[in-house]
């Protein structure tokens, strides 16, 4: 507890939370900072690469290890959505009140500040039993950029950490919703980009319930 | 100018990694004997660096300014001998590339192949792209990257269709 005397009268009250000498906390820092920075992609990967591999520990199967990723990514999805909100110009900060204004801004806004481009496409599932079903498509998503899923794991994909930031968003914005990412590279039509990666957002029935009562109204 | 073959062996002296990329280049030669290549390869690299003369460049390390004790030592310490880099025989050359780590790449070219070392390099980058960040990747252990090999096979293609 050496260090904590340097610190001053702040840091020693408060288990948990340490103060830096001058008071100032990350959230002294100004919103907007870091808004336009940019991050190396390398030390990225060896720290996603870290993440899936603690994540690996002690898992029961492939379906235990995507939850993990998915929980990992939750939190930055809730915390990110109120960023990116009030990052945009004051009119349109209100939060997204439509499952389609929703999806343009995961599509739009969140993969652009998250991965530096837009998602490739937004579909909606054309089975009518799954009316609930959404799909956000990415041809190569950055997290797996150097990530070699090996055969005995064929059905994981690494990218459940982003469906994790997502489902969080959804969330956070009241739409709550199950997603999962799906590999769907190398089948058909999938030749040229074998990476190719379905995030399949599942909306809760009671959303639906009042998507339908607003588009009456 | 053809690419014939990449070997990659952990600094241990397995073999991790064992492609060939052109048909009819090289004879071809049972996994057991790759293994056996690359055992021996890599004693006779051991010993190869011994025998070179190294350079006497550590000799006047206590005479440095004593001011900056760690970085004097750094700069005194003698390269280590870089051992056997290129073999060549009438039909093929057998290009070494030893990492800071010890791990080897050997590629196997024809004879008229230029700038092997650049593309040595660039196989090297590639290692550490899709094998090292790769999270299912266990150090030491042959590579099952279907990342790395689609990526080796594609840029070693655009330099044999040169």
């Amino acid at each position: 507890m050496a260090h904590m005397g340097a610190t001053g009268k702040t840091g020693s009250k408060e288990p948990g939370l340490r103060y830096p000498a001058n008071g100032k906390t990350i959230f002294h820092r100004p919103l907007n900072r870091s808004k336009t920075s940019e991050l190396s992609q390398a030390s990225f990967a060896y720290l996603f690469s870290e993440m899936v591999s603690y994540a690996q520990k002690r898992v029961t199967g492939i379906a235990d290890l995507e939850k993990r990723l998915n929980l990992q990514g939750h939190p930055i999805g809730l915390k990110l959505l109120d960023l990116l909100l009030i990052r945009e110009p004051l009119r349109s900060q209100s939060r997204p009140l439509n499952i389609i204004a929703l999806l343009h801004f995961i599509k739009g806004n969140l993969w652009t500040h998250l991965f530096g481009r837009q998602a490739d496409r937004l579909e909606k599932s054309s089975n009518p039993d799954t009316p609930d079903e959404y799909m956000i498509i990415d041809n190569e998503p950055l997290v797996n950029a150097y990530v070699s899923v090996p055969k005995e794991m064929s059905q994981l994909n690494c990218a459940a950490f982003v469906a994790g930031i997502v489902e969080g968003v959804c969330d956070g914005a009241a739409f709550p919703a199950r997603v999962t990412a799906h590999t769907v590279g190398g089948k058909e039509e999938g030749e040229m980009w074998p990476g190719k990666t379905v995030f399949l957002v599942k909306f809760q029935p009671e959303v639906l319930e009042r998507e339908a009562l607003i588009g009456k109204s | 100018m053809t690419v014939f073959a990449l070997i990659i062996i952990n600094k241990a002296g397995g073999l991790i990694y064992n492609r060939t990329f052109h048909e009819g280049g090289l004879n071809k030669i049972s996994t057991n004997d790759y293994l056996v290549l690359a055992g021996t390869f890599h004693g006779v690299h051991a010993i190869t660096t011994r025998l070179n003369p190294v350079k006497n460049a550590g000799g006047d390390r206590t005479s440095t300014s004593p001011s900056v004790p760690g970085a004097a030592n750094i700069v005194n310490r003698p390269e280590p001998s870089s051992g056997l880099e290129v073999l060549e025989s009438e039909n093929f050359r057998l290009q070494c590339f030893n990492t800071m780590t010890g791990t080897k790449f050997l590629l196997f070219t024809d004879t008229t192949q230029a700038n092997v070392d650049v593309t040595i390099r660039r196989v090297y980058e590639m290692y550490a792209d899709y094998v090292m960040k790769n999270p299912f990747y266990q150090l030491e252990m042959p590579v099952r990257c279907d990342m790395f090999d689609r990526k080796l096979l594609s840029y070693i293609r655009e330099i044999n269709n040169r």
